[in-house]
């Protein structure tokens, strides 16, 4: 059984459409990149799922439930965390308020400690920041704040807009292992990503976004070996060169 | 030595006092602006409300005064929940200029139906506490009132920052505030934050309105519009958003007031408010306390989607031209005079269709115009003894260049910015007016101002009167036509569109905005002049706030930049009304009604926008 679905949906801004019957499928603890080019849809279809942008038609299940048009903060409480584009942290509030916000659709507060320790440990820069604003900490350090905080809901599903823009190639690679790591503990994760060559190093299966349209999708390690198909829907890579 | 003190001690215990009450209203504002990016202008009105409230308990049912308080807070609060439901969550993604819109609707309505259920008249609130004294300094003392107002308003003050900081939810409303779109993306419901933060806001405001209420040991409904006006001033000052920048812009404008009105007398008193404001807001746009550069957004964007004018058809026009050409002859002396009034609101409303609409300026103070206007000719005819065919336009030329010359400072900020500047400057002109005693006649008005006439022949029958506008009206809307067809017209159109833009195409926002204030002032300063001598009585009164926003709705109905839109609104909304006499006395509501309606459901208005 699939754990989300997208289903043949069409969106619009306005006037303009951006998908075009776009179709893609995440099972329970895979990995799912999604490439394209600029200004594919990409981040649009991760809007779609999270309920900021509505499908003018078609349908987006995820764990047996049409969440449709339904808003935001309720699909969030189904199971669906983000990592928005950009982050996106609250600037203004501390990083442990970022974090524990992440859990703000939680009850259980014993767990949601045990959770924030759970956290620090696999982010241990964070502990010393806990006390400080979000919006002074680094680019690295604040791509894992946004995880964290995305992890503190027990997501099933997580939603990662371009996790790696703007980080230096060390955080990258930490990143994409952290990524993994979630993924070992049962997370599943879609994510998009520019850099086709990075994003394939852990992709489980990998959906290429054209103009608004699916044009090509393979597991992980097909696409990553197949020269060809890189080089004609994905541009070049620092692999190919 | 101590006793020369000795008042100022008390003008700084009554400045504090006023001040609290002051920061209670700024940071309602502030709490509101920071989640919904709104400024509420319907907050002078639940101050109001949370006054009547009290009256209704402390005064009529005699219930004690903790009761009275809490009641006041549940019942402000619930009314600031219906404001967020049903007033402001439907523009959600509309511009903000808009929801301000509605705001200032929300408050005329509950303004008018206080007045409808408790009457116009002012009544006593006695705050019931044993009216005992405590010396503070030799000579100085401060009452039991004085001790709860400044108790109530620091805990408020407490409470609230250890909301905030301390529980989820107050987290939640900060991350709402911060990013409401990430903040969805952690399970936040950005709509309840707004509610909770209304009825926070509202219910601050309720307990200010109690407060002074017993302070006064009087309220009345119209405290609304200084509530606004002071609340906002103290959230500017301190930084639109900012809590604690809102609680030392509320102490800071009532100990200004307060001492000011201890050195220069109490005439002066609102005249602080405002230029502090105006000063503010050319100087510091974010505020005394915060830094440059993280100014709140300047709320840019035009009010509206601009749509496609209706044009009516020809034989359409040829009978409405032909009824307005001889209504005075066929109708009865009443009806000319109802179209009298239609015709120069219509002036007023043309001139201000071309600043708001052509050139999205949405000023909230044209009355101004009017009152320079008419006040310059009035002067000009009543004690230089100049010709009145010669006054009125003259009238029109110093509003035009005044005008232009007093909102100068104003074109380089945007948005909602523009639409307080405006009413602050107007408001500033009312206080010049009242306090310039030797030329205005100050509070007293001016009266015997010459009636209409050219030279020897009197035009001041309602039939005469009538056809003077009319004309003016035809020459003012073909000359305005005439300018937006033009070059001129378009890039009026471009510097409101994307004024980026305009300038990166060499054209000068600035001076466009200009040419608008100067035409637009002409012909306000024309209706402000005209009705001078057809009323041959005017105040500072006369051309007040009440009558900058009726203007401001009869051009959003008519459609927003729209010649014939501002005619047909001034028609539907001071002509009607008239007609129907039941109705006029509920005029306001009327206003409010209108105002609301009309930018949810037809932001376009009757006409189109042009
Ligand atoms: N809020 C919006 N309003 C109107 N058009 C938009 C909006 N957001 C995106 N678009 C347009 O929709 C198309 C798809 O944008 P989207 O952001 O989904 O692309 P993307 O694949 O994420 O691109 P990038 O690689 O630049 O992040 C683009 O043409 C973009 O200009
Ligand atoms: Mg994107």
């Amino acid at each position: 059984m699939n754990l989300l679905s997208i289903q043949s949906i069409r969106t619009f801004y306005g006037p303009v459409q951006v998908h075009h019957d776009v179709t893609l499928e995440v099972r329970p603890r895979q990995i799912v990149s999604l490439l394209g080019g600029n200004a594919s849809g990409k981040s649009t279809l991760m809007k779609t799922v999270l309920g900021i942008v509505k499908p003018r038609q078609g349908r987006v299940m995820f764990d047996g439930a049409d969440i449709t048009g339904r808003p935001t903060a309720a699909i969030i409480r189904r199971g669906i965390a983000s990592v928005p584009e950009s982050r996106r942290l609250f600037q203004g509030l501390t990083v442990r308020e970022n974090l524990l916000l992440g859990a703000y659709s939680r009850q259980d507060t014993q767990a949601i400690a045990e959770d924030l320790d759970r956290i620090l440990t696999l982010f241990p820069r964070l502990s010393q920041r806990l006390r400080q604003r979000a919006g002074v900490l680094s680019g690295g350090e604040q791509q894992m704040v946004a995880m964290g905080r995305a992890l503190m809901s027990r997501p099933k599903l997580i939603c990662m807009d371009e996790p790696t823009m703007g980080l230096s190639p060390l955080f990258v690679d930490q990143v994409l292992s952290l990524i993994q790591t979630i993924n070992a503990e049962g997370v599943a994760v879609l994510m998009v990503e520019q850099n086709a060559s990075l994003a394939l190093r852990i992709a489980h299966h990998a959906y290429v976004l054209q103009s608004g349209r699916i044009v090509l999708q393979a597991t992980g390690a097909a696409m990553a070996a197949d020269p060809r198909i890189q080089d004609a829907y994905l541009g070049r890579t620092e692999t190919a060169a | 030595m101590l006793s020369a003190l000795t008042p100022w001690i008390d003008y700084t215990v009554n400045g504090l006092v006023i001040g609290n009450i002051y920061a209670l209203l700024a940071v309602g504002l502030a709490l509101i602006f920071g989640v919904a990016d709104l400024i509420n202008f319907a907050v002078g009105s639940v101050f109001s409300f949370g006054a009547y409230i009290g009256w209704v308990c402390a005064a009529y049912l005699k219930l004690p005064l903790p009761v009275t308080i809490l009641v006041v807070i549940l019942a402000s609060a619930l009314l600031g929940i219906v404001i967020e439901r049903f007033g402001t969550r439907p523009l959600q993604g509309r511009s903000r200029i808009a929801a301000l819109l509605v705001t200032i609707g929300i408050g005329l309505i509950i303004d008018q139906l206080l007045q409808i259920i408790f009457s116009p008249d002012p009544r006593a609130l006695p705050s019931g506490l044993p009216d005992r004294r405590f010396t503070i300094a030799p000579g100085a003392t401060i009452g039991t009132l004085d001790l709860l107002i400044a108790g109530v308003g620091s805990a408020s003050g407490l409470a609230l920052w250890l909301f905030l900081s301390r529980s989820r939810i107050g987290w939640a409303i900060r991350a709402t505030a911060q990013d409401s779109e990430a903040a969805r993306q952690v399970g936040i419901f950005t709509d309840r934050m707004n509610m909770l933060v209304f009825a926070l806001a509202s219910s601050l405001g309720g307990v200010g309105g109690l407060l002074i209420g017993m302070y006064y040991n009087n309220i009345d409904p119209s405290m609304s519009f200084n509530a606004t006006l002071k609340g906002i001033v103290a959230a500017m000052v301190g930084g639109l958003g900012s809590l604690p920048g809102a609680i030392i812009g509320g102490l800071v404008l009532g100990l200004t007031e307060s001492y000011g009105i201890g050195i220069f007398g109490a005439s002066y008193r609102d005249l602080f408010a405002f230029v502090i404001l105006l000063l503010v807001l050319v100087f510091r746009p974010q505020g005394m306390f915060q830094r440059a550069g993280r100014a709140p957004e300047p709320l840019t964007g035009t009010f509206i989607a601009w749509s496609r004018p209706l044009r009516l058809p020809r034989p359409v026009q040829a009978a409405i031209l032909l009824v307005v050409l001889v209504l005075p002859l066929a109708g009865q002396p009443y009806v000319t005079q109802i179209g009298i009034n239609a015709l120069i609101y219509g002036l007023a409303a043309m001139s201000l269709t071309l600043v708001a609409g052509t050139v999205g300026q949405v000023s909230l103070g044209h009355a101004a115009l009017l009152a320079i206007g008419g006040y310059a000719s009035a002067l000009f005819a009543a004690n230089l003894g100049w010709p009145v065919a010669l006054t009125i336009p003259l009238g029109g030329v110093v509003a035009a260049a005044l005008g232009t010359v007093l909102i100068y400072p104003a074109f380089r900020m945007s948005g909602h910015y523009v639409s307080i500047a405006s009413m602050a400057i107007a408001e500033i002109v009312a206080l010049v007016i009242l306090n310039w005693t030797g030329l205005t006649g100050g509070s007293m008005g001016l009266s015997g101002i010459p009636p209409l006439a050219i030279g020897p022949i009197d035009l001041s029958d309602a039939r005469s009167t009538y056809y003077i506008c009319l004309g003016l009206v035809i020459v003012m809307a073909l000359l305005q036509a005439r300018l937006l067809r033009s070059h001129l017209g378009r890039s009026l159109r471009a510097v409101r569109d994307d004024a980026i833009a305009a300038k990166s195409f060499g054209l000068s926002p600035s001076r466009y905005k200009m040419i608008a204030f100067l035409f637009g002032g002409f012909g306000a300063g024309l209706a402000g002049a005209i009705s001078a001598h057809l009323f041959s009585y005017i105040d500072s009164n006369t051309f007040g706030l009440d009558l900058s926003i009726l203007v401001l709705t009869i051009v959003i109905l008519g459609g927003l930049g729209n010649i014939a839109g501002a005619l047909l609104g001034a028609v539907l909304l001071v002509a009607l009304p008239e007609l129907f006499r039941e109705v006029a006395q509920y005029r306001e509501l009327v206003y409010g009604l209108a105002l609301i309606l009309l930018i949810r459901f037809r932001p376009q208005g009757l006409l189109g926008t042009a």
